[in-house]
């Protein structure tokens, strides 16, 4: 058995370096601005495939949504063991929420082929929103597993896996095809292989050389809205219900101490507090 | 954790330093590729490789096998009751990254899975896993027993086993020290037989066996029991299994994580590497060559961890209102650390790079030699005699000069830390335990002082330092620093000759004072060469070429001196009666 995975990746602002410009006027993150890196938990969902495929045997597709520089992060897939990287990129998909982004997605997903398992890591760290997953399983109509932790086994059509639920694990058994979204304690992703490195390193998207030539297996794939049979009204501004208000950088800061006495009074004061700053409430 | 290559400025200095597209093409040519479907493109691409190379292996270094390390040394490996060891699963996790990155084929040929690198990539890369944790170097290291393989085995052998190597599936170990053959390998007792069926079997005693519990068994042994020296002894290769017992597993002062076992051989099946008897006097040394430039670098790698360690508390620890870098005989500990580990790397990765170029002319005169023109072939077979003489100096001299560097970067490592560096909550104190051996095993520094002298009264090394010498450089601080070198040079010379007029006893009792003279001479020029290309370099190269000047005078009047006491009343200074 031969076990076929896709993996949906993003790049995403480097969150711990977040400067004054980072959010644009209609309050969508100006990703211009920002030095990017591979979202985190999304290098633990592609190792997750790369374990499977080392188990099992088969092929890992990653995928990806976003400009053409982009393409960096399929290529770092390339250098892990992924087989196939296809970006998304089109204007047109623009400024989409999770909505439209999980409806894209999901669109590609099925223009891709056959497959056994869709990963995700559980969330992104520029939105935090841990939405994309759950929607593109429901847009596939398939069964999801969230927080990931092992695939414990494959076997006749059905994955035993464990959940990180937060104050213990649960195993379930799910049937396949499904969409796994995984988290950072599932696994260590493993480093770049040297060989995969010079094999995929002068792979380009056509976008990324412009009007050069790319030898045709220097190319990765890469697809647009109507690639994917995508409806524009459900993608990009159109199809995103959400709007940002602002997005403000908090720095935990250690200062100082406020002694509370042990009465009455002095635990009616922390309270009001709490509530006042919505730790409570 | 940082990446142990992109954080160290100096090893990023040499990698632009040295001509690597030279060395690139001469790693290339005619290397045989087999099916590999991952050929670079062109030299350049050959280059950024090599960078990339580095790059991972720094990562790996810095994220994995750092974190691991004091784990691995509190707990170590397990002997077994059945006679078997189980690694560390932290020594395994290092293992399994490396070889899920490629790196455990480092220097073999594409065509047997490796990735073709030269020997100098492979010191760098051994260097930034000593420093992540100086033991795992061993495992990394025994690489070296696959490119035995490759140089001198029967191309069955090398199929067969090679690209296991490559793929990470098995390590291997160099199974020569006995309980009365170490530093003296002539001695080697194990006893190989052939039956009459041609069979080689191994019977006999390993001792200090570094990871002996390994899938592949490189063995030195006996197989002509007449004759009781070295020509009597030749390389076989045998695998792990019931006829190969751990019997005891060594505890140590240090390196932990590397498993040091002795082994019984009970009759174990095991086939000739070669020819029969020139298992230590062609293959074995050969083996040693590449081993002991190794050691040199797991000794900058440690070393490099300890000055770190040092470096960084000085700088933050206060003493009298102010940290205690700002203290003299702080300061001159601390710089004294980088200046002696930038001087070891500039001659380890010299030697590694004058190696490269030996290995490869031999390689392309007696294997891969299509399309080589007989003139080609005679110039090189003339230069790689030249090199090999020389690499016989250069390799003792960094094994030595960087072991005994190491030992003293980690225990002014430990003087910086103070009451600090003396407890457990530290690193320090393992530095120093781990640093110790690397001026014992793979030839102790006194046999390195052995080898290295006969270049220096031979006449090999004045004919290599006399092309420094002649270098003209438009900096007058360098052509001044130069001056100071030929001027040491000229003392050396006359206090090699006086010694040689002293006799063969007395010349082993002051060699090491003028290997030291000698190493100290060669690694200014080294790093005058390194300063032309950087502005701090000359301040380094200034500073290891003034402060060791008057030392390379001691060495010479000591060398000279004809004092014989140490010899003459050795049984009287000694007490013994």
């Amino acid at each position: 058995m031969t076990i076929k995975s896709i993996v949906l990746v993003k790049q995403v602002p480097d969150t711990s370096n977040i400067t004054g410009e980072a959010m644009k006027e209609d309050g969508t993150i100006n990703r211009a601005a920002l030095p990017t890196i591979f979202n985190p938990e999304d290098a633990h969902a592609l190792e997750a495939a790369l374990d499977l495929k080392d188990r099992y045997g088969g092929t890992v597709t990653v995928m990806t949504m976003g400009l053409p520089k982009a393409a960096d992060v399929l290529r770092d897939c390339l250098y892990r063991g992924a087989d196939r990287g296809i970006l998304l990129t089109d204007r047109r998909a623009a400024a989409s929420d999770t909505l439209a982004t999980s409806y894209i997605l999901a669109q590609a997903v099925k223009t891709a082929g056959e497959f056994d398992f869709v990963f995700c890591g559980r969330q992104a760290i520029d939105g935090d929103t841990a939405q994309v997953g759950p929607q593109c399983a429901e847009k596939l109509g398939l069964p999801q597993v969230t927080y990931m932790e092992k695939i414990e086994e494959v076997v006749d059509g059905f994955a035993v896996i464990k959940r990180n639920i937060g104050n213990g694990w649960e195993r379930v058994r799910v049937k396949l095809p499904t969409l796994v979204t995984v988290v950072e304690t599932a696994n260590t992703p493993r480093p770049w292989s040297v060989k995969n490195v010079v094999r995929n390193k002068h792979k380009r998207v056509p976008l990324e050389v412009g009007e050069g030539e790319l030898a045709p297996g220097d190319r990765i794939e890469q697809w647009s809205l109507d690639d994917v049979s995508a409806d524009l009204n459900r993608c990009g501004l159109a199809g995103s219900p959400t709007k940002v208000h602002r997005i403000q950088s908090i720095v935990l800061k250690k200062e100082g101490f406020t002694e509370i006495l042990a009465t009455q009074e002095g635990i009616n004061g922390l309270i009001h507090e709490l509530v006042r700053d919505r730790t409570l409430g | 954790m940082p990446n142990f290559f992109q954080d160290n400025k100096d090893i990023q200095f040499l990698f632009d330093y040295f001509d690597l597209k030279e060395l690139a093409e001469l790693q290339e040519r005619n290397t045989p590729n087999g099916n590999a479907d991952w050929l670079p493109r062109g030299l350049d691409d050959v280059v950024d490789t090599y960078r990339t190379v580095l790059d991972i292996a720094g990562g790996i270094a810095g994220d994995t096998i750092a974190p691991n390390s004091e784990q691995v040394d509190l707990e170590g490996n397990t002997l077994n009751e059945n006679q078997t060891v189980t690694l560390h699963p932290l020594v395994q996790e290092n293992l399994t990254r490396m070889g899920k990155a490629d790196l455990l084929g480092f220097t073999l040929p594409r065509k047997y899975g490796g990735i073709n690198c030269p020997v100098l990539i492979y010191t760098m890369a051994t260097e930034m896993v000593a420093r992540g944790d100086c033991s795992f170097m061993n495992m990394f290291g025994l690489q070296g027993i696959a490119d035995t393989i490759y140089a001198f085995a029967s191309e069955d052998i090398k199929d067969e086993y090679l690209p296991k190597f490559a793929a990470g599936e098995v390590t291997g170990a160099m199974v020569l020290t006995e309980p009365d053959a170490g530093s003296d390998l002539q001695a080697v007792r194990l006893r190989a037989e052939q039956d009459d069926s041609g069979q080689w079997h191994l019977n006999g005693v390993k001792r200090f066996i570094t990871n002996g519990c390994g899938e592949v068994l490189l063995v030195l042994a006996r197989s002509e029991p007449s004759i009781v020296d070295g020509r009597g002894l030749s390389l076989f290769i045998a695998d792990r299994g019931p006829t190969v017992r751990v019997r005891h597993l060594e505890s140590k002062l240090g390196i932990h994580g590397s498993p040091t076992c002795e082994l019984v051989f009970d009759n174990t099946p095991c086939r000739l590497i070669g020819e029969r008897q020139r298992g230590l006097i062609t293959y074995v040394l050969a083996l040693m060559n590449g081993a002991r430039l190794g050691v040199a670098a797991q000794a900058l790698g440690v070393a490099e961890s300890a000055a770190r360690l040092a470096r960084d508390y000085a700088a933050s620890r206060e003493q009298f209102g102010a940290p205690i870098e700002r203290l003299a005989p702080v300061a001159e500990m601390v710089a004294d650390m980088q200046i002696m580990i930038e001087a070891g790397r500039a001659l380890a990765y010299e030697t590694a790079r004058v190696c490269d170029i030996e290995n490869n002319y031999n390689r392309l005169l007696d294997r891969d030699n299509e399309g080589l023109s007989e003139e080609d072939k005679k110039a090189m077979k003339q230069k790689s005699r030249a090199l090999k003489k020389l690499n016989a100096m250069l390799t003792p001299m960094s094994k030595y000069y960087c072991g005994e560097m190491s030992i003293t970067v980690a225990t002014n490592g430990i003087q910086v830390l103070g009451g600090s560096g003396y407890t457990k909550d530290y690193a320090a104190e393992r530095y120093l335990r781990d640093a110790r051996i690397t001026t014992i095993y793979e030839g102790t520094s006194q046999l390195q002082v052995v080898a290295a002298i006969r270049g220096l009264t031979s006449g090999v090394f004045q004919n290599y330092i006399s092309e420094f010498e002649s270098k003209s450089y438009e900096d007058p601080t360098l052509v001044e620093l130069r001056d100071v070198l030929t001027g040491a040079r000229a003392e050396l010379d006359h206090a090699i000759s006086t010694a040689k007029a002293n006799g063969g006893a007395y010349i082993d009792l002051v060699a090491r004072k003028i290997v030291d003279a000698g190493i100290a001479i060669l690694i200014g020029h080294y790093l005058l060469g390194q300063a032309t290309k950087c502005e701090r370099k000359k301040k380094v190269a200034s500073c290891f070429i003034r402060r060791n000047r008057p030392v390379i005078t001691m060495n010479c009047q000591q060398a000279e001196s004809g004092n014989t006491q140490i010899l003459d009343e050795f049984a009287t200074i000694i007490y013994r009666r």
